[in-house]
C-alpha cells in the first residue's frame, strides 16, 4: 500500500507546486485536508484559473463521501473526544475500505485495519507530498516532465475502479462532455461543480 | 489573504468538518437509498469532468495537445490493470515525449 500512496502523494505535491501553491500550502493541504481526490481538485481548479470559491466547492463535494464513511465507521470505532477528532481525520477511502473488508474477521480486526491503514497512509501521504513539492520546485517547466498530464491521469486512476456498469460509464461520459461544453461560457471551476447536478439526476431517477 | 490561502484553509476546514460530522449525526438522517446512490455517483461525475477539464482545456478554451496523449496512455495502462505508479509514470513520460518533440 505504501508505494502507490507514495507515488500518488508525490504526484500531488508536484502538481500543487505547478498550480502555484507554495510548499507550505501544499503540505498543509495534505496535513489538514487529507483526502486525495479533494486535494487534487482544489489545486486543479486553482491551477486552471478558477476562484477560491470554485476550488472550495469542488473539494468539499468530493469530501462529502468521507462523512458517509464516518457514519459507517462510528458504531464500529465508538470514539469519544480527541480520539474522535483523530479518527475522523483518518476516515478516507483506504481506511474505510480496509475496515469493511476486515469486518468478517470480527470487530477487533476491522478496528485494527482502520487505524493501521489510516495512520500508515497519513504518514506516507504527507512524507511524499513534501518530497514531490520539493522535487517539483527543483525542475523548471512542468510540461517538459509530463507533470501537466499527471493530474488528469491521477483523476482517471481514481475514476476507473468506480466505472462498474453502464450507468456509471454513461454518467462519466456525460459529465466530461457537459464540463467541456460549459468551459468557454462560465468561469473556471463552475463546469466541474455543475456536473454534480448530473449525478443527482442520475441518482434520484433510479428505481430499484 | 490570497485566493490560494483561502482555498487551502477553508477547503481543509470544510473537508475535516464533513468527516467529523459523520461521527456526530444520527445514522438514520442520511441512510436513505437515494442519498447513498447520489453519494456514490457524485465522485464519478466530478472526477470525470476533472479529467476532461485538466486534459483538454487551457484557460477557457478546449485545446488538444500533448496532455491528451498522456491521458490515452493512462487509459490503456488502466485497461491492462497497470498499478498506480506505472500508470502515472507512463502518462507523464508519453506526454513529456510529445511535448519535447
Amino acid at each position: 500500500m505504501a508505494i502507490p500512496v507514495g507515488t500518488y502523494g508525490a504526484a500531488f505535491g508536484a502538481a500543487s507546486i505547478a498550480a502555484g501553491f507554495s510548499v507550505l500550502q501544499t503540505c498543509l493541504l495534505s496535513l489538514l485536508l487529507f483526502s486525495g481526490a479533494s486535494q487534487f481538485a482544489v489545486v486543479g481548479v486553482i491551477g486552471s484559473g478558477g476562484s477560491a470559491m470554485s476550488a472550495i466547492a469542488t473539494g468539499s463535494l468530493l469530501g462529502f463521501r468521507n462523512g458517509l464513511y464516518g457514519l459507517k465507521m462510528a458504531p464500529l470505532l465508538r470514539l469519544k473526544g480527541f480520539k474522535r477528532v483523530i479518527g475522523a481525520q483518518l476516515t478516507i477511502d483506504e481506511s474505510t475500505g480496509v475496515a469493511i473488508s476486515q469486518e468478517g474477521r470480527g470487530d477487533d480486526a476491522a478496528r485494527y485495519g482502520f487505524w493501521a491503514t489510516g495512520i500508515g497512509v497519513y504518514f506516507f501521504w504527507n512524507l511524499f507530498t513534501l518530497l514531490g513539492a520539493l522535487g517539483a520546485g527543483a525542475i523548471g517547466d512542468p510540461a517538459a516532465w509530463g507533470l501537466d498530464a499527471v493530474v488528469p491521469a491521477a483523476f482517471l486512476g481514481l475514476l476507473w475502479p468506480r466505472l462498474t456498469d453502464n450507468k456509471t460509464r454513461i454518467l462519466a461520459i456525460s459529465a466530461a462532455l457537459l464540463a467541456l461544453l460549459l468551459v468557454p461560457f462560465v468561469p473556471a471551476g463552475i463546469p466541474i461543480i455543475a456536473t454534480a447536478l448530473l449525478a443527482v439526476v442520475f441518482g434520484s431517477r433510479e428505481k430499484k | 489573504m490570497s485566493q490560494i490561502w483561502i482555498a487551502t484553509l477553508i477547503s481543509s476546514l470544510i473537508c475535516f468538518l464533513l468527516k467529523y460530522l459523520g461521527y456526530r449525526i444520527p445514522e438514520s438522517l442520511l441512510n436513505r437509498p437515494a442519498i447513498q446512490r447520489i453519494n456514490s455517483l457524485i465522485p464519478i461525475a466530478l472526477l470525470s469532468s476533472l479529467v476532461a477539464v485538466q486534459a483538454l482545456t487551457i484557460k477557457q478554451q478546449v485545446v488538444i495537445d500533448h496532455r491528451l496523449v498522456g491521458l490515452l496512455v493512462a487509459a490503456i495502462a488502466l485497461s491492462f490493470k497497470a498499478n498506480f505508479p506505472i500508470m502515472m509514470l507512463l502518462a507523464a513520460a508519453s506526454s513529456a515525449l510529445v511535448y519535447n518533440l
